[in-house]
């Protein structure tokens, strides 16, 4: 049932691809205007890249993030998963998981072309891109619970930004960390792991908090 | 048989079918039994509150198999409250909702997986057919369906030839038959139907009615609201009234 879960929210998305595109859309542009904005020193550009890039894939996901359950909620979709017989949390997961499948993957797809534009090294794409693989559940799992606290609220985005970009910055530090660690040659594992911690205890233990905030909005 | 205005508030009735659930004395038990087998959904004392208001207080009702409970009463009298009441999504003020003698908070999944809820909302997908979203909600509802069952339910709510188009597409009328159309393959025991019949045509009313009464046939309970004046000619008809008609009935 959570395998239905997912199917459906991948073929909505497909059927939706437009709100993909405005996601990777955003990433692309927000990241590409920094070279233009900094200056064209390579030295410079490798500076900042790591932070950049993983601060563009932050906004991008938090730009997504709203629609996650606002859709559900709003044609009552949602009620029929919170009474179907599989647990909320579950459900949750789920949608995280198809979540991450078309907002955190792309992204992360979608990096190494981007990191070309500031000068990165190789070795340092397939680290960014890899962090960007591993990181990106957590955000989806983080988010999940902003964006059930924020359902049914006016001004909800400006709500979840506030929320869950203070929750984002342990994820941030070492994606961001990892990048340049690879840029200067250190080992990357270390930060590896500790995002890989990240994400399993986000994507894990979110959904619960999340299916009690849906509840809550629910009644 | 047809019991009219089963609201019976405080009355000794409940406190007996509660304290039948809970037997002690060995005289009581036979017949608690008895009613065990037949008594699916007993609500007592039921309170709800919305917005700081007591909207109705004492409710209490016992459904057997095979009946049906009308749910009367003017708009804000509690009737929707009181439905998602009964299927747990909201948690009453005071009072049990038990299913087998169960309270539903305990039962949980065990309890969700034989209810069915039609809401106001359709919980249609847009970007969906027809045939997508009923398959769909089956897969939800735990029921895996073949091809030409999901398309023989659209069928007989009239969305015949139109099950491939996008339920954006579609009219008002036609999402909620395609709504409905879950009530065609649906076999948990219990419904929970809110104004089940708006928004429809007169042919769909009488295909929805039709489906409610075979489900009260095959031993299903059913509770539903409707403004509409709906023949379904089947089971046992209990009513159930709130707000300002329960005032007057009591005079």
């Amino acid at each position: 049932m959570i395998l239905a879960v997912i199917a459906r929210d991948l073929r909505l998305a497909l059927r939706r691809r437009a709100d993909l595109a405005a996601v990777l859309f955003f990433f692309v542009i927000v990241v590409s205007l920094f070279p233009l904005g900094v200056g064209p020193e390579p030295e410079r550009l490798r500076e900042i890249a790591p932070g950049v890039l993983w601060v563009a894939a932050l906004l991008a996901t938090l730009l997504s993030l709203p629609r996650l359950f606002a859709d559900d909620f709003r044609d009552g979709t949602l009620e029929q998963l919170a009474l179907a017989p599989l647990p909320l949390g579950l459900t949750v997961f789920a949608k995280v998981l198809a979540h991450w499948l078309v907002c955190g993957v792309p992204l992360a797809v979608l990096s190494p072309l981007l990191g070309l534009q500031f000068g990165l090294s190789g070795e340092a794409l397939v680290v960014l891109s890899g962090a960007l693989f591993i990181g990106t559940p957590a955000l989806s799992g983080i988010g999940a619970i902003g964006a059930a606290l924020t359902l049914g609220v006016r001004g909800g985005g400006v709500l979840v930004s506030l929320l869950i970009l203070p929750l984002y910055t342990p994820v941030l530090i070492f994606g961001a960390g990892a990048v340049d660690a690879a840029v200067n040659g250190i080992g990357v594992e270390a930060h590896l792991s500790l995002l890989a911690a990240l994400t399993l205890a986000g994507v894990f233990f979110a959904p619960w908090p999340a299916a009690a905030a849906l509840r809550i909005a629910l009644e | 048989m047809i019991v009219d205005f089963v609201r019976i508030t405080d009355s000794a009735v409940y406190h007996d079918v509660h304290r039948l659930y809970d037997p002690q004395g060995d005289s009581l038990f036979s017949k608690a039994r008895m009613l065990r087998s037949s008594i699916m959904l007993a609500v007592s004392a039921l309170e709800c509150h919305r917005g700081g208001r007591r909207l109705f207080a004492g409710v209490g009702f016992c459904l057997g198999a095979g009946e049906l409970l009308y749910l009367h009463g003017p708009n804000g009298a509690g009737k929707t409250s009181l439905l998602r009441m009964l299927c747990g999504l909201l948690p009453p003020a005071a009072g049990e909702i038990c299913w087998h003698g169960r309270p539903i908070a305990r039962l949980g999944e065990e309890y969700r997986r034989e209810l069915c809820f039609l809401g106001h909302h359709d919980a249609i997908k847009e970007e969906l057919t027809p045939f997508e979203n009923l398959s769909l909600s089956a897969r939800l509802a735990g029921m895996r369906l073949d091809e030409a069952r999901v398309l023989e339910a659209l069928s007989r709510l009239g969305l015949a030839g139109r099950e491939d188009l996008p339920c954006r597409a579609l009219s008002r009328g036609q999402k909620r038959r395609a709504a409905l159309s879950r009530l065609a393959i649906d076999r948990r025991p219990l419904w929970l139907l809110d104004e089940p019949f708006t928004a429809l045509d007169a042919a769909a009313v009488n295909e929805v009615a039709a489906l409610i009464g075979a489900h009260l046939e095959d031993g299903g309970l059913a509770v539903l609201t409707t403004h509409q004046p709906v023949e379904i000619t089947a089971g046992a008809i209990q009513r159930l009234a709130l707000g300002d008609e329960a005032e007057s009935c009591r005079r």
